[in-house]
């Protein structure tokens, strides 16, 4: 594995001291205490909070906020390692740490006022409370302008009225950001974003989907029926949450990212394994070119596609621009990590389809990569704008 | 109450063993290095002491710069300060032992930890030499501790059975798995651990005694035989464990 950091000679392909002993806690946290439960969650498709308590206590669901606000104070770059790590054992795990990370608690500290900071960050980075985010709707999903939750201003308080879903942590989590228009019949610049507390009068949960992958991970809709939101609640002004949420976003998919490369480099290891181990035709898989190469195309690419990681989160840590190198990050490791599980069912044969071999769950759920937090269509809409600005 | 825990830098559990090009050491070319598994248990026994009875905890580890490594680990998991007492060259475990026991005639620690072996060279004898040179009470292979009134109560992991066994303070304890479940360093902890400083010495000198000849590999693993099936096979299968494995 490698990182990109600077160096007085330039580049460095090396990863720092402190990101091996990331890497190395992951890792173990990950062996030891996800692992043997990855196939009971996924098939039960119950949310493993107690690793959630864990991985609170040890600092994953802080990792990237300030000291002041109970965070562990790395950087992203520290982040997109964490994130491989996890998701390599259980893509599920990485969903919902980088979905706390990246997109409720992101948008309070990036947003939120010193008031609003105080108020939710501790108990979001300590992991005592969990962080849900809602923009898709039922009718409104990359055009995320066309929403219709509606927030009407009446004195010290907003009325919000309507419905978000597919939202992580939909049904376990404490708090949340939403996003809704002040006005009704308005457009993108009508949207602001709310802080929202399980048990508010009027916010229920709907229904928790029954998904094809991720299955650990939490996914539900969310009701508002005149739910009261008081005004000191909105983050920032209004009409600014459409642009925060992009915001938001293009933290978020450096997470997918990371989460992508784990996915693919699972895939990887587990097909190396598999190939040096089974012998057809009188000699091991990983004897015959087929497969070599097929390994070799995934090495190659899930290198890339953390090297891409790496650039969107030292950009990030830089203060530099990122939003088009997430875009690139997130778009080409999701799309190789889709291929790298659907090549390790391959070389796996008839054992990859079965549950009893951890490619399975893998090449289930890879799928969300290229569709959650921005598909890959919208990724290529982002850098071809770019491109031909 | 002063700990000092003594800790030792190992290449990962999981690393394919290569002989160096001399014969006599290990090839280290990309080789992860990890902190000894069983000073983890001597680091998190330290912590709980120091958690439950206040004092402080020292991690000391004799080598090279890249020991540091597993000094910030083990400051990571809430260890107080970290010693590295330097040497670039190889050291027996008697020449280890010394120059850790030297240091700790300085510190003068009420009780000092040591993980029972280094998965490295498996000598198992760190501790005893330690507590030899200074003169100390030293209880290995330690799964259950309890320390009250100055006293330590230990439970020993002997063959088929615990041993119970008193010491008084100071002592030297070499931790055995099971001992406790070591906490995981948090993220908290790396970034803290960054700022904390290591203490740089140099090793007191001593002379090794014991001169590493050569290493070899173990023979390949021969793969498996398959004697025959079902119940006819049974003779065959002792005849086969008793005079050719030579096992039962």
């Amino acid at each position: 594995m490698s990182t990109i950091t600077d160096t007085p000679e330039g580049i460095s392909f090396e990863l720092s001291e402190n990101q091996r002993m990331v890497r190395d806690v992951a890792r173990d946290f990950a062996q030891n205490e996800i692992k043997p439960h990855v196939m009971k969650y996924d098939e039960s498709q119950e949310f493993p909070k107690a690793i959630f308590q864990k991985l609170g206590e040890i600092g994953f669901l802080g990792s990237v906020f300030p000291e002041q606000y109970g965070g562990a104070d790395m950087s992203t770059l520290d982040f997109v390692v964490l994130m491989e790590e996890i998701s390599k054992v259980d893509p599920s795990v990485g969903l919902g740490v980088g979905a706390h990370n990246g997109l409720c608690t992101s948008h309070i500290f990036l947003f939120g006022n010193e008031e609003q900071k105080q108020k939710y960050l501790p108990d979001l980075c300590s992991g005592k409370k969990l962080g849900g985010w809602g923009l898709t709707e039922p009718g409104s999903g990359s055009d995320a302008g066309g929403m219709q939750s509606v927030a009407e201003r009446n004195g010290d308080h907003y009325i919000l009225n309507g419905s978000k879903t597919f939202c992580t942590h939909g049904s376990v989590g404490d708090t949340y950001v939403v996003m809704a228009k002040t006005e009704k019949n308005k457009g993108k610049e009508s949207i602001s974003a709310f802080i929202l507390e399980k048990g508010m009068d009027g916010f229920s949960v709907g229904k928790k989907e029954d998904k094809l992958g991720m299955r650990a991970s939490d996914t539900a809709t969310l009701i508002f029926e005149n739910v009261k939101v008081p005004v000191e609640n909105r983050l920032g002004e209004e009409g600014e949450g459409y642009k925060q949420a992009l915001k938001v976003l293009d933290g978020g998919r450096i997470g997918i990212a990371a989460l992508s490369v784990g996915i693919a480099q699972g895939a990887l290891e587990h097909s190396l394994k598999y190939a040096q181990e089974r012998q057809q035709f009188g000699k091991p898989l990983s004897e015959f070119q087929a497969i070599q190469f097929k390994l070799a195309d995934m090495h190659t690419e899930v290198e890339a596609a953390r090297l891409l990681a790496f650039e969107a989160a030292y950009r990030k840590d830089k203060g530099l621009d990122y939003k088009v190198a997430a875009a690139k990050a997130k778009y080409f490791a999701s799309e190789i990590a889709t291929r790298a599980t659907n090549e390790a069912i391959q070389i796996h044969g008839g054992y990859g389809f079965i549950k009893e071999y951890p490619v399975e769950k893998l090449y289930r759920d890879v799928k969300l990569m290229t569709i959650g937090e921005g598909t890959s269509e919208v990724q290529k809409m982002v850098i071809a704008r770019e491109l031909l600005k | 109450m002063k700990i000092a825990v003594c800790v030792s830098h190992v290449p990962d559990t999981e690393t394919k063993v290569k002989i160096g090009s001399d014969g006599k050491t290990i090839d280290t070319s990309g080789v992860n290095y990890i902190l000894n598994p069983y000073d983890e248990f001597a680091v998190e026994e330290a912590l709980k002491i120091r958690e439950k009875d206040g004092g402080e905890v020292v991690a000391v580890s004799l080598g090279e710069d890249a020991n540091k490594e597993t000094l910030r680990k083990a400051l990571a998991m809430g260890i107080d300060k970290a010693v590295l007492l330097k040497d670039e060259h190889e050291r027996d475990s008697y020449a280890v032992a010394k120059g850790i026991a030297e240091y700790l005639k300085s510190y003068e620690p009420d009780l000092i930890f040591v993980g029972k072996q280094s998965i490295d060279y498996d000598n198992l004898q760190v501790g005893g030499l330690i507590a030899e040179f200074l003169g100390l009470p030293s209880v290995s292979v330690a799964v259950k501790l309890e320390y009250a009134d100055g006293k330590l109560k230990a439970e020993r992991e002997i063959e088929g059975a615990h041993e119970h066994v008193e010491v008084t303070l100071p002592c030297v304890v070499a931790a055995q798995r099971g001992l406790n479940e070591p906490r995981y360093p948090s993220l908290k902890g790396i970034m803290q651990a960054k700022k904390k400083p290591i203490e740089e010495i140099e090793a007191a000198q001593a002379e090794s005694r014991v001169k590493v000849l050569g290493m070899k590999k173990p023979p390949e693993k021969q793969p498996g035989k398959i004697v025959g099936e079902g119940v006819d096979a049974v003779p065959e299968l002792v005849r086969l464990l008793r005079e050719e494995a030579k096992v039962i």
